[in-house]
């Protein structure tokens, strides 16, 4: 009991995915300040903006509702704080894992996400609904894809549990390496860009046209969890891809450049793609992220 | 406020930007010290879009009619400890609109203001001075 509490809280729960997120952000705004030829800030920025909201006054605006409203930021901490667990247990030992853990892990992934839409509408300001409409939407666009995506290395793999998925890849080659699989990884970064709320996805968000969206009324340590939500994930979906198609994943250097290559390409196509139309990402996804996804599944099927 | 707490302020100032009537030259200096050159986000400072989030009111332009009720507003939406600054000759002091049918009060009379920064418009080795004094201000030395 202990030792979970442990796990989850500390290493490599909470504790070590809230600093690793914020570090990695940190690359996030490095790399974007590069690419615009700035210089950016130092790495210990993300710090500074958490400590300093937590400072901040919470203020709850009038018409809102209360009990969703402050309750949604922990919802989303809590939700991808399981999932940093679940894919740390099963990298550290893929044979400690239960069966299912990769439809669990699926589930939680949609909470953070479904914690903005809640905490949007809560919120009771015209933007922040906007954002969250959008927002859902977006959900209903990327998530048959991602499914997919996730079925692709669960056929090749025979198998539900992470911990095989990584084992087979040990044992055999990386998912990657089939050509099923090199459909999946390039699906599954358009979708985590979405999951992300990167560009070209970052319609929910969209702060030249709607402030911030869903976030606009949130101040003080509410908006601290929810920024560090997107720090974590920015630290957990990368991992996750890493671990389902790119091998194992250990400490040394090689696997430290796997995961930090995929977070550059990434934080490139934030900086270089524009925001698409919320009509258009539903398009996008439904027709050719669709039919990628049932290409990807189908080779799969076939052995490829 | 605790000295950690207000490291971290000084550290990651988030601005809001209130163009109150502007002719728009302070404003697109505001977004000179963003770029390339002076790259005020080494220091942590962003502009950001919504004044929940806001540590820094910083107000342009001369205060018409209109924009001091909002401003008044804004101030009161604005989650405390928040900090307002008036940016260019108008905000300041009205500059050459002092005598315009428009006017009301200057800023100061309405919100409390940390900092002026004075010129028409300032330069951004200007901007970065003011935020210097603002830091120094909170810090109280």
């Amino acid at each position: 009991m202990s030792s979970t509490l442990f796990h989850y809280l500390v290493f490599p729960g909470f504790l070590f995915t809230a600093i690793v997120g914020m570090i990695v952000s940190w690359v996030d705004r490095k790399v974007t300040a590069r690419v615009q030829w700035r210089k950016g800030p130092p790495w210990w920025q993300n710090f500074a903006d958490f400590v300093k909201l937590l400072g901040k006054e919470v203020l709850i605006p009038e018409n809102a509702a209360k009990v969703p409203f402050l309750l949604a930021p922990l919802f989303g901490v809590a939700a991808i704080t399981i999932v940093s667990t679940l894919i740390w247990k099963t990298i550290i030992d893929p044979r400690s894992t239960f069966v299912g853990d990769i439809i669990v892990i699926l589930y939680l992934l949609a909470i953070p996400s479904i914690a903005v839409i809640v905490g949007g509408f809560a919120s009771g300001n015209p933007l922040a609904s906007l954002g969250a409409s959008r927002e859902m939407k977006l959900i209903l666009a990327y998530e048959l894809p991602f499914i997919l995506v996730c079925l692709i290395p669960i056929i090749k793999a025979e198998t539900i549990k992470l911990g095989e998925i990584v084992n087979f890849q040990i044992n055999n080659k990386p998912i990657l390496c089939y050509p099923s699989g090199i459909i999946g990884f390039l699906l599954g970064i358009i979708c985590m860009q979405a999951k992300l709320g990167f560009t070209p996805f970052d319609i929910a968000e969209a702060e030249q046209e709607i402030m911030a969206g869903p976030y606009i009324e949130y101040s003080g340590a509410t908006l601290a969890l929810f920024k560090l939500t997107r720090q974590m994930m920015l630290f957990v979906l990368p991992m996750f891809v890493v671990i389902t198609f790119l091998g194992r994943f250990t400490f040394s250097v090689i696997d430290i450049l796997k995961y930090i290559i995929l977070l550059v390409l990434i934080i490139l196509i934030k900086n270089t793609a524009p925001r698409l139309r919320i009509d258009q990402a539903i398009k996008f996804f439904w027709t050719r992220g669709l039919f990628l996804g049932i290409a990807g599944v189908l080779l799969a099927l076939l052995g490829k | 406020m605790s000295s950690i707490a207000l490291k971290a302020l000084t550290r990651s100032i988030w601005v809001f930007h209130f163009a109150s009537g502007a002719c728009n030259n302070c404003d697109i200096e505001i977004l000179d010290a963003l770029t390339p050159r002076f790259d005020v986000e080494r220091f942590g400072i962003v502009l950001v879009g919504s004044i929940r989030h806001a540590d820094a009111i910083l107000v342009t332009g001369m205060l018409n009619r209109k924009g001091a009720v909002r401003l008044k507003q804004l101030y009161d939406a604005a989650p405390k400890p928040v900090v307002v600054i008036a940016f260019g000759s108008c905000a300041s002091s009205q500059g050459i609109f002092k005598d315009s049918y428009n006017r009301v009060v200057p800023v100061d009379e309405i919100v409390p203001v940390d900092a002026y920064i004075p010129g028409c418009p300032p330069r951004p080795e200007a901007i970065i001075d003011g935020i210097v004094k603002v830091i120094k201000k909170l810090r109280g030395s």
